[in-house]
């Protein structure tokens, strides 16, 4: 069984987003360099679970992008993946969504044989939480998304949680599925010293636009999404009280009382 | 050839441990060094993650990166706090690597592995009550007895005390003479007559274990020596080389400490309407802070460097750790002045990091005795001569190979 984890590169959690005159930037004063999507950490964790656990012959990890989005996959590798993919072509670039889904759904395909698609539930930069849905859909497979537990595999299907608004449901479906996974489904693992030399020896195939049979428009000009007016949302303003009060029990009663107040409860 | 770069491989394994010590430790080390208690999970995680052998080939049991990796993780550590490089000092610089150095294949087996794979922790006993900086005048003693010596003596301020393994224990076989009778032993904790305790009420590295190690009529198999009779010196001083370089690169990671968290403190804080990063007294600091750390880094750097290519570095290393350590405890004082009063509660980590960089310029060689060191150099009153067991060079090849 084959699993195939997409993950991307992303802007570290502690970079500060802002735009000058519509170009976006996402400079760190941390000075950490870009990293794996954080919520493609838990995707590629549990890829590597399904490996150890459940008999996976094969972790794939699959990256659309530049040349730097090797590093992710690095990361990935030095994880525990078994394998690494850039997917890179200057045609690709400006793809919206349903382009990227395109792109996604024909590497798979080329990678050929795989049964589980993973996903992070959604990425830091564009938090639109979209691609295990359109992926699913154009390679005509089911998305299971927003999952919190792999329950059981067996040959033919797979049951798993899904965390909802409202609560959990287990739901079985026929493999092969793609799935997004939330943060709840597990405690992903730094990468180990052996997996950092190995991810940094591993030569990670590129394959470019001519080495897939994409079905149907990619890139700027077949993207659908207008990204011409970009700005950022005025922060919230709000203030904030130090309740005070001589025992905590007390505190917490002015807690209580203004909170009703204010109608939060 | 000048080459200041790293790899690719040097710097991710600096920033797994950068991780590590982020979500596993910062968020409660305040309350460990509070309670002067070790989390107890701190050794075993380093253990499972391979830090407690980040250098040692892997056929002994290590990670097989090389001894530049080693300063870097040291300076991520202790970035985060003291007493995590301090483990990194003992069990690595201090006895790991004197195995590797002067242990027979035998006891690179019996010691190194367990070691290297931190299924045992490691501490290094050559203080005592009475003799530190004079280590020619200790007064524990080794008796040949058959095929084992039986050792008596009193070790203080001892890392690790209560939480290591195996001791590399220093006595004289030869009371009667200075440094010339002093041997070498792997002393393993579980040997009869081996007590240990922690000593409380420390200034810093209060979430680390320091104590005292006691040896009653200990009776330790002859294949435990470690080196030969008499060459005990030789060792201890080589095995320093090694723990001040961790010490020098941990330094280092103390300073980026105190100058991450004073920049971000001095562009938050207004008095009389500005940020006190907008005057040039502030300003000043923070560049001092920033020409320690680069100072410190490319000394330790170098040491780490002459490692690799198997040059003897002791006059190097010293330097690096003398440098490293007085600006570290400078870097911290400064950081609580622009603190203000806050720096000087335990609610921000700055005065933390004064406590803690205080000890490293008294242990591993006082700053006074580095000075000494560095004025022999220049003198010709101090010559390295060639060791039996040199510190093997970083041969990539040796160290990765999977046996
Ligand atoms: C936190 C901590 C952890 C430690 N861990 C270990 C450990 O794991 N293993 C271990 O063996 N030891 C350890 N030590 C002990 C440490 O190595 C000694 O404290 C150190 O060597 C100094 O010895 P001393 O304390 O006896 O001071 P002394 O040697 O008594 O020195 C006192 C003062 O006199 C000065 N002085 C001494 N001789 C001269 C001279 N010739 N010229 C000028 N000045 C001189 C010194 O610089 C110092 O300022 C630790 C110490 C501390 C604080
Ligand atoms: C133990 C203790 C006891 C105290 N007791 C009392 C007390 O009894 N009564 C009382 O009223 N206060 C007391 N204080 C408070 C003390 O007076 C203040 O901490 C002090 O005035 C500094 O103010 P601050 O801590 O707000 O630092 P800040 O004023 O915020 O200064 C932070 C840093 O910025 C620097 N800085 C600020 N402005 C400039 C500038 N223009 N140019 C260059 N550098 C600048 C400062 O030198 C300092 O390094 C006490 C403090 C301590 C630590």
């Amino acid at each position: 069984m084959k699993v195939v984890v997409c993950t991307k590169q992303t802007p570290s959690t502690t970079a500060v987003f802002s735009i000058k005159n519509g170009i976006v930037s996402w400079d760190d004063p941390g000075g950490k360099p870009n990293v794996v999507n954080p919520w493609d950490e838990y995707a590629i964790e549990e890829g590597i679970r399904l490996k150890e656990n459940h008999g996976a012959s094969d972790v794939i990890a699959l990256a659309i992008g530049g040349e730097e989005s090797k590093e992710a996959l690095k990361t990935a590798l030095a994880m525990g993946c078994t394998g690494a993919i850039l997917v890179s072509d200057d045609a690709f670039a400006g793809s919206d969504a349903v382009g990227s889904a395109r792109i996604w759904a024909a590497a798979i395909n080329k990678i050929g044989d795989a049964k589980i698609v993973i996903f992070g539930k959604l990425t830091i930069d564009d938090n639109m939480g979209v691609a295990a849905m359109m992926t699913a859909r154009k390679l005509g497979w089911t998305p299971l998304t927003f999952v919190s537990a792999i329950k059981s595999i067996s040959a033919d299907s797979i049951t798993v949680e899904r965390l909802l608004d409202d609560g959990k449901e287990t739901v079985t479906a026929p493999l092969p599925v793609v799935i997004s996974v939330v943060k709840e489904i597990n405690e992903p693992r730094y990468p180990s010293f052996m997996g950092i030399r190995k991810a940094n020896r591993a030569e990670i195939p590129v394959w470019k636009a001519a080495d897939l049979s994409v079905n149907g428009g990619t890139g700027a000009a077949a993207s659908k999404v207008d990204w011409s007016h970009i700005f950022a949302i005025p922060p919230r303003v709000g203030s904030v009280e130090m309740i005070e009060g001589d025992s905590i029990a007390e505190q917490v009663k002015i807690l209580v009382d203004k909170l009703f107040e204010e109608k939060v409860i | 050839m000048l080459d200041f770069s790293l790899t690719d491989e040097q710097q991710s394994a600096a920033l797994m441990v950068r991780q590590f010590v982020e979500q596993e430790v910062a968020p409660t080390i305040k309350e460990y060094d509070r309670r002067q208690e070790m989390n107890p999970a701190v050794l075993p995680r380093m253990a499972e993650l391979g830090i407690l052998g980040i250098n040692i080939p892997v056929r002994y049991g290590g990670q097989g990166f090389d001894y530049v990796t080693l300063g870097l993780v040291c300076e991520e550590l202790e970035r985060c706090d003291s007493t995590l490089r301090v483990v990194m000092s003992v069990h690595m610089g201090l006895n790991s690597m004197g195995v590797l150095q002067w242990g027979t294949e035998e006891q690179k087996q019996r010691f190194l592995v367990p070691q290297a794979r931190g299924e045992k922790y490691a501490a290094f006993c050559l203080t005592e009550p009475g003799a530190g900086s004079d280590v020619a005048s200790i007064r524990s003693t080794a008796k040949k007895d058959g095929d084992s010596y039986i050792i008596n003596g009193e070790k203080m301020w001892i890392s690790l005390a209560t939480k290591a393994h195996h001791f590399l224990w220093f006595a004289k076989t030869n009371p009667d003479t200075g440094s010339a009778g002093i041997t070498a032993f792997m002393v393993t904790a579980d040997l009869p007559g081996v007590t240990s305790g922690d000593i409380h009420g420390k200034l810093g590295v209060r979430a680390g274990s320091t104590g005292w190690v006691n040896c009653q009529d200990v009776r330790v198999p002859a294949a435990n020596r470690i080196g030969e009779e008499g060459e005990g010196f030789k060792i201890a001083m080589s095995c320093l080389d090694n723990g001040r370089y961790t010490v020098a690169a941990g330094a280092t990671g103390l300073i980026r400490a105190s100058l991450e968290a004073s920049l971000k403190y001095a562009q938050q804080r207004h008095t009389f309407g500005q940020p006190i990063a907008s005057y040039q007294l502030v300003q000043q600091k923070l560049a001092y802070m920033q020409q320690w750390y680069d100072n410190a880094r490319l000394l330790y750097l170098r040491a780490g460097w002459m490692k690799n290519q198997g040059l003897r570095n002791t006059r190097e290393t010293s330097m690096a750790k003398w440098y490293a350590t007085d600006h570290s405890f400078q870097a911290a004082n400064e950081a609580i002045q622009i603190h203000g009063a806050y720096g000087y509660s335990d609610e921000y980590d700055v005065e933390r990091y004064l406590r803690n960089s205080r000890g490293a310029i008294i242990y591993e060689g006082t700053s006074e005795i580095h000075q000494l060191m560095q004025a022999g150099y220049l003198l010709g009153t101090r010559q390295d001569k060639p060791l039996r067991c040199e510190l093997p060079a970083y041969d990539p090849d040796f160290w990765q190979e999977e046996m």
